[in-house]
């Protein structure tokens, strides 16, 4: 395979990733984020629990593996964009160490301050890095201030405070509110009672107000926020390091790819089909088909910013021509090709694991069944 | 220039971060196993105990793993906020296992332990034995990705410098997955981790018996702990990785720092097994030596030298002084003259500019470095002696402690009279914390071993870093410190508990303090114990 088509590929591949992380991980962050707003009694709040029970771990896995398959796809994007974000990675790995030990911890003593002090840490470990990855993502439309020596060595200029702006904060909040609505999807259709007709109402609602966000977003990006080109004539097939090309500042570019490219016009599209869906199929009660249209949802606003940047990945404010790119933060071609074959391999093997897991599992979860296995359950 | 107190924080952050999470694997390793040879004993045997067991050894399992869990996130996107550089240079074969270990390894363990715990009344048995045999393998697994990718570190194979990219690139995949430090590194290190499993399990039946409770819970496991950790502790002795030690210029280095071998000998080279290094003269004060041991162990032959460390002092000032040239033709690639000449030339200095990089910490030109610079840089490849010399002596020592009492605890288990040697009992409680010493002191060896390089050879340390301030990493490091002591306080909390109850906390009706509990209703006395833990 070409190195240009590869270089594509993978580019198609973290998408992939970033999208399995957010829409399995995705929904047990939402419903941990949304314990103590929806489940009223503790037995509601186990019964919240264990509908994402023995998913929450393998779906943790698909952030650990986007975030080794940066490392070995795209190095410097882990390098610059890691230690650059400092205080906000070192934030979300705070927040997610409460989700394995609250998730294992909360229920093996019968004591309500020890259970309540989880709650609040499953909370956090759900609410923040939902927050925290859509800050990140409005700072990447933005431009990140950093540059790279000769070496290759990156130095970041800015702060962690500069990265909470207001478009970045109201990325967050879609990126947040999407993560809460599709965790009270999944809700919706893996409860019963009571706490089943709250789901139904928190995802209608929240739906409504992400589909205000996203547009709000959209709104502003094309009236508020220039993008980014790259200027020179490139060969994105070559060798390439981020210090080898031009790249300017431009008013709209970030729309650009859309006239280029009409079909990228479907993920947007897809976002807001997805969120009337769910709405529409929350209001009607029927919870799995509410599941797949907010999965549909989070898909379709993914695309959207990774489509709004591509090529780029990584803007950098500080010196435009640094800016990461899907042609120069690669690996070399020998590697690329490797690890093509690897997920290849073993991404349907996984997918086709983890469906048997979700389908042993499936049904609805009651507060009866809660208080009869208080002993093995979560 | 790289600020030491940046560079020495940065270490001391991934050196605690790591010690802290490999608390939680070496358990994870060995009990996901035992786990499942007691599983299969339910399957065959269809007797209710050894279902049990699995269920009651699982929840203390579940209590570890979670922290495994927590700990492993941070190793993952450590080597992007802090290693940034080490992260760019060598990105292109160090990610590929760690993405690999996700893929292949990571999501298989963690989907099935969701089904291990869930699964019981959803599986048929034979589903559920499954399950459990495949957390077992993928966390095994897991740790065969990892130890890849640290095999790489000590001796990096199948990579070279591309000066267009400024970075290491993959030559050879297979050279990197077969490298020989790493296959020796994985089983010594997972049967460490079966060691720890086991003496977790002899510890905690051997203090039921003393107490006289739960017996045939307590027997079966003890049983079970015993011939697995009997098989294990010989795994790791016979198969110590000091064999790994001759494989590539650090690994000698290491050998040398290990046995304080300050000069070349006559092979078959004698074992220190005791003395004080003495790092100023050169010499190993009031040495006890046994004669070709040491030869014996690390070359596997009478006629192999084991080079001392005065030798490699020469040898590595040639290669600094061959860095000086590699680095001032890299500059003029850099610069724009790919003559080929330049080129050829740089290509035959080029595997010594990792010692070249090393002046980076005396002089940021590297090419002006002075005789003295250069000299200080060949003594900063031989990591201190002491350290080395003494961390691996408790190492090993503790090893063939805990040779002898697996041992016992198999010979006296298979007699049917452990119980009577009480004295064996006590031993294995006051030596449950051992395996875990052992564990970390081999990664001490490992790791401090391979100073001052990330890379072996290839990466200075002090370059590796991230460009962060001195003020983010006295905030980050408290920020870890204070929710890791957090966590296991909470942790430890919990497996004392959970332990001290025993198989009661399964709620089954047939175990201890529930029949002490409806024995003393009758009574009229309060069962304390199953009052308050679900």
């Amino acid at each position: 395979m070409d190195y240009e088509l590869l270089k594509v590929i993978w580019w198609v591949l973290i998408g992939v990733l970033l999208i399995g992380f957010a829409v399995t991980d995705g929904f047990d962050m939402g419903v941990t984020a949304l314990l103590k707003v929806i489940g009223r009694t503790d037995s509601e709040r186990r019964v919240m629990l264990n509908t994402v029970g023995p998913h929450w771990d393998g779906n943790q896995v698909w952030f650990i593996t986007a975030g080794g398959a940066i490392f070995a796809a795209w190095p410097v994007v882990y390098a610059v964009a890691f230690s650059g974000f400092y205080w906000a990675l070192l934030l979300v790995l705070f927040a997610m160490f409460f989700r394995p030990v609250g998730f294992e911890y909360r229920s093996k003593m019968e004591n309500d301050r020890w259970r309540n002090m989880w709650d609040w840490g499953l909370t956090i470990g759900g609410a923040v890095p939902a927050l925290v990855f859509g800050v990140a993502f409005g700072n990447l439309l933005l431009g990140v201030p950093f540059e790279l020596d000769a070496f290759m060595r990156s130095t970041y200029t800015g702060s962690f405070w500069a990265l909470l702006n207001p478009f970045a904060l109201v990325a967050g909040l879609v990126s947040l509110l999407m993560l809460c609505m599709h965790g009270a999807t999944y809700l919706q259709m893996r409860t019963a009672g009571e706490l089943h007709d709250r789901t139904r109402k928190v995802a209608a609602l929240l739906a409504v107000v992400v589909a205000a966000l996203f547009a709000l977003a959209g709104i502003w990006l094309y009236a508020g926020i220039d993008g980014y080109v790259i200027t020179d004539s490139v060969s994105v097939g070559g060798v390439m390091t981020p210090l080898d090309k031009t790249v300017a500042v431009q008013e709209g570019a970030w729309l650009a790819n859309y006239s280029k490219y009409p079909l990228m016009m479907l993920a947007p599209l897809v976002a807001f089909a997805g969120l009337a869906l769910t709405l529409l199929m929350s209001l009607a009660n029927r919870g799995a088909l509410a599941f797949v249209a907010s999965s549909l949802a989070v898909t379709g606003i993914i695309l959207t910013a990774g489509f709004s940047l591509f090529p780029f990945v990584m803007p950098s404010s500080l010196n435009p021509s640094h800016s990461l790119t899907a042609w120069d933060v690669v690996s070399s071609h020998k590697t690329l090709g490797i690890m093509f074959w690897v997920a290849m391999i073993f991404v349907p093997l996984v997918l086709s694991y983890t469906a048997w897991g979700y389908y042993k599992m499936r049904g609805r979860l009651t507060t009866d069944f809660i208080e009869n296995n208080k002993y093995s359950t979560y | 220039m790289i600020s030491e107190n940046l560079v020495d924080l940065s270490r001391l952050q991934f050196a605690i971060t790591a010690f802290y999470h490999f608390l939680f694997v070496p358990l994870t390793l060995g009990l996901s196993f035992i786990l499942a040879i007691m599983e299969s004993a339910f399957v065959m045997t269809g007797k209710q105990v050894y279902q049990d067991m699995v269920k009651f050894w699982g929840k203390l399992f579940g209590i570890n793993f979670a922290l495994g869990v927590t700990t492993g996130l941070t190793m993952e996107f450590q080597f992007g906020t802090n290693w940034a550089y080490y992260s760019h240079y060598v990105g292109d074969i160090f990610g590929a296992p760690l993405a690999i270990e996700g893929l292949m390894a990571f999501f298989l363990e963690s989907t099935f332990i969701g089904l291990f715990f869930f699964g019981w009344d959803r599986l048929t048995r034979v589903q559920h034995l499954m399950v459990t045999w495949l957390v077992a393998i993928g966390s095994n697994m897991s740790a065969l990705w990892i130890l890849i990718a640290n095999g790489w570190m000590q001796n990096p194979v199948g990579a070279e410098f591309n000066y267009q990219t400024m970075r290491m690139e993959m030559t050879s995949f297979s050279e990197l997955i077969f490298n020989p430090v790493a296959q020796v590194k994985f089983v010594h290190t997972v049967s460490a981790g079966y060691v720890t499993g086991a003496m977790f399990v002899l510890a905690i039946s051997a203090y039921y018996m003393l107490k006289k409770r739960d017996l045939p819970f307590a027997r079966r496991s003890f049983a079970i702990a015993a011939s697995f950790g009997f098989a294990s502790i010989m795994s790791v002795i016979l198969l110590g990785d000091e064999s790994g030690y001759e494989i590539g210029d650090v690994q000698k280095t290491k050998l040398a720092a290990i046995e304080a071998e300050w000069d070349t000998h006559e092979p078959p080279a004698a074992f220190t097994l005791i003395g004080l290094p003495n790092e100023e003269t050169m010499e190993t004060d009031y040495a006890i030596k046994i004669p070709a041991v040491l030869g014996l162990i690390a070359t596997r032959s009478t006629t192999e030298e084991v080079t001392g460390i005065k030798d490699l002092l020469v040898e590595h000032e040639e290669r600094v002084r061959r860095g000086i040239e590699a680095y001032a033709l890299l500059e003029r690639m850099r610069g724009g003259d790919k003559a080929d000449d330049v080129v050829a030339a740089f290509d035959a200095l080029k595997d010594d500019l990792g010692y070249g990089l090393l002046l980076k910490k005396y002089t940021n030109n590297v090419v002006d470095a002075t005789e003295e610079q250069i000299k200080q840089a060949a003594r900063d490849t031989i990591p201190k002696v002491a350290p080395m010399f003494w961390t691996f002596r408790i190492m090993v020592g503790l090893g063939f402690a805990m040779f002898i009492l697996i041992g016992l605890s198999f010979w006296y288990s298979i007699h049917h009279n452990v119980e009577q040697k009480r004295w064996l009992l006590k031993a294995l409680i006051i030596f449950l914390p051992a395996p875990w010493i052992s564990c970390e002191m081999g990664w001490f060896v490992a790791e401090f071993g391979r100073q001052p390089w990330s890379i072996g050879e290839v990466l200075p340390t002090h370059l590796a870093v991230s460009t962060r301030s001195v003020e983010d990493l006295y905030m980050s490091l408290a920020g870890f410190i204070g929710l890791y002591t957090l966590l296991l306080i909470a942790e430890m909390y919990l497996m004392i508990r959970f332990a001290r109850l025993g198989p009661s906390s399964l709620h089954t009706g047939r175990y201890h303090f529930e029949q002490q509990a409806s024995a003393g209703a009758a009574a009229t006395q309060p069962a304390q114990a199953v009052k308050d833990p679900a």
